[in-house]
């Protein structure tokens, strides 16, 4: 995971550009019509390198936030098996946290600038990782129903025009896809197990649907930036459609587990080949968005306590690094 | 957050024996030891890679793509360079 199309340009796109700028914008935007990639030494708009710093860190924070939720039943987790899946995927998605951060320096933000915006709350993450896994069931509801809204969100920028980001995409893509099938096969067993495993299932899916949905970003009409985004080719299909083809896919799935989508508007729409679904409730996404969710301040400590508990071992690493350095400088 | 940032490496994995090694990314770590460790745990978890290199970013020095066009204009006219250049009537064969 997890962009949440909350990208948007700052100030610093909308200055009036002077004659040599214009001239390098539009070689700029001839390139990126072109299908060129962009690398990271080459001349770019300033709003289009702030664009692309504010997505992938966010991204990126996304990412390792979202180790949290799953992380609470690593200990937990029903058999060895479910175990050593579970803390694979948990450490892939600290992976893809270090891909995506290793691809926001190329755009000249240093890690800890970025680790200084997350920990002091000034940068966003996904909504979704505010959510609570009180049961086994939202281990499989978050890798069904998260990772698949994820994927649905990522597949598209790997074609992105920021070359490092897009290759990071396509590195990421590849994992995408067992966390995915691992989370429908919990899903599977629970659906086929008892009534009371039935019944977890079904709860998982009542509490995940909708901020799941709301992962692919306020509504088209809502999202100002979308547009120039799509021009930058950072983005390639607007929030409404990824969340239609989202909605499109996985109702099918949760039939065929015998799970109930919790949305009484939910019909199949035969004129235009898609599901319609019900209105999502924008009030709750602006809540958590602003830190209000159920678990944001919860998510926030926990990241500031591994920083501050891991600052003697970095210190440490850095005087152990330095000393060694010195004894082969005298030994030479 | 003052303290030092650990020094960025950039990362280099060769996927199997045959092939040269490739820019894969960066991590960060306190010395090119810890990098090549780093660099497993993030770029290698499913087998992709037989041998790493990492190099301190900082000591990467990279042509300029600002002058590219200039810098790389001496082989643009220099087509005879390529066997296409050659034209050999068909009959020939072996060649
Ligand atoms: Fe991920
Ligand atoms: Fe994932």
């Amino acid at each position: 995971m997890y962009t949440q199309g909350l990208d948007s340009p700052g100030r610093e796109a909308l200055h009036a550009s002077s004659p040599d700028t214009a001239a390098l914008e539009a070689r700029f935007q001839a390139r990126v019509d072109a299908d060129e990639k962009i690398e990271p030494k080459d001349w770019m708009p300033e709003g289009y390198r702030q664009t692309l710093i504010r997505q992938i860190s966010q991204h990126a924070h996304s990412e390792v936030v979202g180790m949290l939720p799953e992380g609470n039943w690593i200990t937990r987790a029903p058999t060895l098996r479910r175990k050593a899946v579970l803390i694979a995927k948990v450490q892939d998605e600290g992976g893809h946290g270090m891909y995506l951060y290793s691809a926001a320096e190329t755009l000249g933000i240093s890690r800890d600038q970025m680790m200084a915006q997350l920990l002091s709350g000034a940068a966003k993450y996904s909504s979704i990782f505010n959510y609570p896994t009180p049961t086994w069931a939202d281990v499989g509801a978050i890798g069904w129903l998260v990772d698949g809204a994820a994927i649905m969100n990522q597949i598209p920028i790997c074609r992105c025009s920021y070359g490092p980001y897009a290759r990071a995409m396509v590195r990421i893509c590849r994992e995408e896809s067992f966390h995915q099938r691992q989370g429908f096969e919990i899903m599977m067993t629970l659906a086929r197990g008892t009534p009371e495993q039935r019944r977890m299932a079904q709860d998982a899916l009542n509490r995940w649907w909708w901020p799941a949905l709301m992962m692919f970003g306020p509504s088209d009409a809502e999202s100002r930036h979308t547009a120039q985004s799509m021009r930058w080719k950072i983005k390639r299909f607007t929030n409404d459609e990824l969340r239609q083809q989202f909605v499109d896919i996985t109702v099918p799935q949760a039939r065929f587990l015998g799970l109930e989508i919790p949305d009484p508007h939910l019909r199949w729409d035969e004129a235009s080949q898609h599901y319609v679904f019900g209105p999502i409730d924008w009030a709750e996404f602006q809540q958590v968005l602003k830190g209000n969710g159920p678990c944001n301040r919860e998510r926030l400590e926990a990241r500031r306590r591994a920083y501050e508990q891991g600052r003697w071992v970095r210190e440490a690493a850095l005087a152990h690094a330095e000393k060694q350095r010195q004894r082969a400088a005298q030994a030479a | 957050m003052n303290e030092k940032e650990w020094p960025l490496f950039e990362v280099f994995v060769r996927s199997r024996s045959g092939l040269e090694h490739k820019h894969v990314g960066s991590v960060h770590a306190a010395d090119a030891r810890m990098a090549i460790e780093h660099a497993r745990d993030v770029y290698t978890r499913r087998q992709e890679g037989v041998s790493i290199w990492v190099v301190r970013s900082s000591d990467i020095t990279a042509s300029d793509p600002a002058e590219a066009d200039a810098f790389f204009e001496p082989a643009r006219d220099k087509v005879y360079r390529h066997p296409t250049f050659y034209s050999i009537p068909d009959e020939v064969k072996n060649l």
